[in-house]
């Protein structure tokens, strides 16, 4: 069999998807791919555009695995434009002249940023809104505008659709004014209706953003630097403005489609069938170019089903396009809008139920058969909670009331829907409930992971990760396979609802929680899970009461346990400043204990092969200077990172280091559902990787930035914002409620990253409730860390002065300071290490642990 | 209390009961290692009394720590929880229960060793060649 190649032209989301399923499902390796992008980079995240404002780099917009462009039978060409098209030599010629011949062709150039003719669109501070570039300059433009002016940037978005709001909060998020100018008597005209328009506007003016309607620009005009300086609309007003961006609409980049002789759509685009081919056989189109069953459309759904499409054709499949999925949810931050289906009524005898709470600007209708049982669509404007599980649901009957779905939660009950398998679950990737199901019952898909990593589902917007979890959970409980909220053989309960129990029931030992709400002896599950929540709801020391017998063997002797049973000692090293004298005593223990020791990931020292029997004695001596339990070994607080800061760094704008102390001392022996690590850079260079942190501080001229929910590990992700500029008092405040309602309800093992993802609402929920205190939570979440910071003692100073816990640090029963006889170390580059079987086989080489002898 | 030193030639098999503790040396819940015979136990004491012991080497990791390790049930078996890999083992017969998809160390064999612990007059023996 020969390959056939495949020139795809453009390098934008659907050339992705495209060249990722056919190498997904092109398993003998029929066809090559080359991709021709113009852009200087991979194909990224372009819905997620606006993102790159609150801080996510280009690299994290990067579009699936990047293994992808490593693939022997993918190329990808990028800053690199296809000037011409030949369907008679099937050759592409690409600037520069170079030509490229191709079996196949997938035209997937996508569309560009439209503007109306206006007077002065080509002066300097005149942006449009579509790729990485783009947002740079508008970022870097309005940067340094404002240095230059001296005054926060004036900034003007023309055009009120979705993408012009968007690039409003964008402005604002850069510390610019902005304001909307919008032609039409409302914002978002494609997909709300007159009253949602209006609840839409209240809310969006009242984050700050000014908004003009039925307003037509005349004119931008040049101030006298020669930079924007004001714009005139046609009703004769004026306003003075530093910076436009317009945002009024696409047109298909379908030059090269036109240039070639290829049929064109009446308002352009390069005509296709339901197959995704244009009259050339050879040739397809697919995304926003394609005008496919007579428009052009400009969103991320069907461009995916038609790559898919385009894709199975190539292979012998036999797909042809559904129709589009026009749904819309805003991602602005902090505005819930979403419209679907018939938003507009215009099936005939359509009703339209309507629930409207002007005071918080809520605005919400559905639009239902003539007997208001089957959903046709909706607009929801200020509260769109229910758009995951409606949306599905257009075509079917909603069950029970439909009023439920609009009025405030709890007025009346809802019905329990059942979506049919061909609803479709998540739009961006085209996934149904079947799918779905199907995952969890033929592919033992049995979480979240792996039915997102199987299906795709849920990894573009994440709009449809709460539907995605339910449909998982429901269709696992049917199957009888434990929803594994339980935590273990001995608890129906999840740790969040023991956590509850527990506080609520006040019990406060182990054995009255089994009692009360368990059966059985407990496991290693559970009892390290109550030995947590008991610590975090009382602080009382880790091996208090009965709770030795609760700890992981780390947290029993209060250090990590090594492969061959010995252990490493973690001094805390606050920020990861240290005083000389405690590096020199460091120094000295390792060298009388004959400890190997290295600088951790985390700035601090661990000192490896420690024996049970040491630990005190090495303690002892780190206590009587002055150094304390890092708690290295508990799923606690870790290390808060930082970076040198204002003091010393020439860039530096705020005490970095300060910062990281005071947080690491506030939140030190604070015990959690996983790991807590937290990072402080002193300005955005960011040093110290406090993105990657469960929270991470970042200093701006104005204060911090606090992120959330970052993690490295198996699946690295990166914090989001969560509040901006905000003063010491306040980043105190954020992370104390942030990581008490973790902790209150957080899965066992749960890090902040993958909990932050699966809260209901996600981080937007999460914010209302700990920085708006949506919940009334927020005292009650103070008084619960003031008694932490308070009750704190240092885990080691206790544990020495207790004879009867000391004794847990005996070798053996019957000769506690005897070592143990099995372990055995070789050198290496000076320090030891622990032999391998290999080289314990060997016996001469083996150094025997007595052999380092103790000085006291 | 009087420590049983490890004598280098006893073998596993003829020698008699030994004693390694007071039973008021140990906590419920929480185990202890000993050495008998230059050989190393693990010792528990359970909250419902009841005493068991066995080998103290882990056959996953190759280390000697069961006696760290986390007691528990599965169903009505009393349990111990290896503290490296978490591999459970019966404390009534020493099966394997969870391997948590792992082979023991090459040449070991996953199930433990059990040995019969008896009390005398508030003390704990262990005898290594009786089988519990
Ligand atoms: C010592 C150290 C490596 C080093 O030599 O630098 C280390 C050592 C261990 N790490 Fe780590 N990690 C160390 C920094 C990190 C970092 C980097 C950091 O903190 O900046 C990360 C990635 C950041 C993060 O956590 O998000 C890291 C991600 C992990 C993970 C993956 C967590 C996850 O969410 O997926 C594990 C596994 C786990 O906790 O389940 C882990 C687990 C471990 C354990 C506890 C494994 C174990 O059970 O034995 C190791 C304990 C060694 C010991 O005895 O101290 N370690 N580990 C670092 C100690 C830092 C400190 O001072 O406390
Ligand atoms: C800020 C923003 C927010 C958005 N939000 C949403 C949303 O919430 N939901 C949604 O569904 N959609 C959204 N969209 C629209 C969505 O991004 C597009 O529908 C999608 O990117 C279309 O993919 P595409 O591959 O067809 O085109 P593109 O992603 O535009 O890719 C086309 C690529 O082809 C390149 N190209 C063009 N001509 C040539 C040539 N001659 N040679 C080489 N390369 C060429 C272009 O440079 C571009 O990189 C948003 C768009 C923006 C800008
Ligand atoms: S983050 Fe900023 S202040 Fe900190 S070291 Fe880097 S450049 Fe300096
Ligand atoms: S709907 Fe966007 S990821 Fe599922």
């Amino acid at each position: 069999m020969t390959t056939e190649h495949i020139v795809v032209v453009g390098g934008g989301m659907v050339a992705h998807r495209f060249t990722e399923a056919l190498r997904a499902r092109d398993a003998e390796g029929r066809y090559s791919v080359e991709v021709i992008a113009e852009e200087p980079r991979a194909p990224y995240d372009r819905v997620a555009l606006t993102s790159y404002f609150t801080g996510r780099a280009p690299e994290d917009l990067q579009l699936g695995d990047p293994a992808l462009w490593h693939d022997p039978l993918v190329t990808l060409h990028r800053d690199s434009r296809a000037t011409g098209v030949d369907r008679d030599r099937r050759i592409v010629t690409v600037e520069g002249g170079r030509e490229v011949a191709y079996d196949h062709l997938v035209l997937a150039t996508g569309s560009y940023a439209w503007t109306p003719p206006t007077p002065g669109a080509d002066l300097p501070g005149v942006f449009v809104y579509r790729t990485l570039d783009d947002v740079a300059a508008l970022r870097g433009y309005v940067e340094e505008r404002r240095a230059t002016l001296g005054r926060p940037v004036r900034g003007a978005v023309i055009g009120g659709g979705l993408l012009g709001l968007e690039a409003a909060g964008a402005l604002q998020g850069l510390g610019a004014h902005s304001t909307v100018i919008q032609f039409n008597d409302r914002l978002m005209n494609l997909q709300v209706d007159a009253g949602g328009g209006e609840a839409l506007k209240r809310l969006i003016e009242g984050m700050g953003v000014a908004v003009r309607c039925n307003t037509a620009t005349k004119e931008i005009r040049a101030g006298k630097d020669g930079h924007v300086g004001s714009m005139a609309f046609a009703d004769g007003a004026e306003q003075l403005v530093d910076v436009v961006v317009f945002a009024t609409g696409v047109r298909p980049r379908d030059e090269l489609g036109a240039a070639a002789g290829l049929e064109m759509g009446p308002r352009g685009g390069v005509v296709v069938d339901d197959t995704c081919l244009t009259g050339d056989p050879a040739v397809s189109a697919i995304g926003e170019v394609a005008c496919i069953q007579g428009a052009c459309i400009g969103l991320i759904a069907p461009g995916n089903t038609m790559a898919e499409i385009a894709v199975d054709r190539l292979l012998g499949g036999e797909s042809t396009f559904p129709g589009a999925d026009t749904a819309t949810k805003l991602k602005l931050l902090g505005v819930d809008v979403a419209s679907f289906g018939d938003a507009f009524a215009t099936t005939p005898g359509a009703l339209e139920m309507v629930y409207a709470d002007p005071v918080n600007g809520v605005y919400k209708k559905l639009v239902l058969t003539d007997d208001a049982t089957t959903l046709l669509g909706g607009v929801l404007v200020g509260d769109a909670s229910a758009y995951a599980s409606l949306r599905p649901m257009v075509g079917a009957q909603l069950p029970g009331d439909p009023a439920a779905w609009i009025l405030p939660e709890g007025s009346v009950e809802k019905g329990e829907i059942e979506l049919p398998d061909e609803a479709g679950v998540c739009s961006c990737n085209n996934v149904s409930a079947g799918s779905i199901r199907g995952a969890v019952n033929d592919h033992e898909c049995h979480d979240l992971g792996a039915v997102k990593a199987c299906t795709k589902a849920g990894t573009s917007c994440g709009s449809c990760l709460p539907l995605v979890k339910k449909i998982m959970a429901t269709e696992l409980e049917k199957s009888g396979i434990e929803v594994s909220n339980a935590l273990c053989e001995h608890f129906a309960l999840s740790r969040a609802q023991l956590f509850n129990a527990i506080k609520v029931a006040e019990v406060t030992t182990f054995t009255e929680v089994i009692e009360r709400f368990g059966a059985g002896r407990g496991c290693d599950i559970c009892k390290p899970t109550v030995g947590s929540i008991l610590a975090s709801l009382y602080n009382e020391h880790v091996l208090a009461g009965d709770r030795a017998a609760l700890q992981d063997t780390n947290d029993r002797v209060m250090a990590n346990m090594q492969k061959d049973g010995t252990y490493s000692v973690v001094p805390r090293v606050p920020g990861g400043e240290i005083l000389p004298e405690h590096l020199i005593l460091i120094g000295q223990i390792a060298q009388d204990f004959g400890l190997y020791t290295k600088i951790t990931g985390g700035q601090r020292i661990d000192m490896f092969g420690a024996r049970l029997e040491q630990l005190p004695q090495i303690w002892k001596r780190l206590v009587d200077a002055g150094m304390e339990s890092g708690h290295a070994y508990g799923k606690s607080l870790r290390t808060v990172k930082s970076c040198v800061g204002s003091t010393w760094c020439r860039y530096g704008v705020q005490d970095s280091v300060g910062l990281a102390i005071a947080l690491e001392l506030r939140y030190r022996g604070l015990r959690s559902p996983h790991k807590l690590k937290l990072g402080v850079s002193g300005c955005a260079r960011e040093c110290a990787e406090a993105r990657g942190k469960d929270v991470g501080v970042i200093a701006t001229d104005k204060g911090w930035n606090v992120y959330v929910g970052g993690n490295g590990g198996f699946t690295p992700v990166h914090a989001q914002l969560l509040v901006e500029d905000v003063p010491d008092e306040d980043v105190f405040r954020v992370i104390d409620r942030y990581l008490m309602y973790y902790i209150r309800t957080a899965d066992r093992l749960q890090r902040t990253a993958p909990w932050q993802q699966e809260h209901e609402g996600g981080l937007d929920e999460i914010r209302r409730i700990v920085v708006d205190d949506s919940l009334g939570l927020g005292e009650e979440l103070d008084a619960h860390m003031a008694r932490h910071i308070d009750s704190y003692e240092d885990e080691w100073k206790a544990v020495l002065n207790d004879p009867v816990r000391l004794r847990q640090f005996a070798s053996f029963v019957n000769a506690p300071e005897e070592p143990d006889p099995t372990l055995a170390y070789v050198p290496q580059r000076g320090q030891r290490r622990p032999a391998t079987p290999e080289e314990r086989a060997s016996a001469p080489v083996l150094i025997a642990p007595t052999t380092l002898e103790v000085r006291s | 209390m009087t420590a049983t030193l490890p004598t280098a030639s006893s073998t596993a098999g003829t020698s008699a009961p030994t004693r390694v503790c007071a039973l008021a040396d140990l906590t419920p819940e929480l185990g202890v290692a000993a050495l008998v015979d230059g050989e190393q136990v693990a010792i528990f004491l359970l909250a419902d009394g009841s005493l068991h012991c066995v080998q103290n080497l882990d056959p996953f990791s190759g280390a000697s720590v069961l006696s760290r390790g986390i007691t528990g049930s599965k169903g009505d078996v009393p349990t111990i929880a290896s503290p490296i890999y978490k591999q459970v083992f019966s404390l009534l017969d020493g099966t394997c229960l969870v391997t948590m998809d792992k082979q023991p160390k090459e040449g070991r064999a996953a199930d433990l060793v059990v040995h019969r612990v008896s009390l005398d007059n508030g003390d704990v023996f262990i005898d290594l060649a009786g089988s519990a």
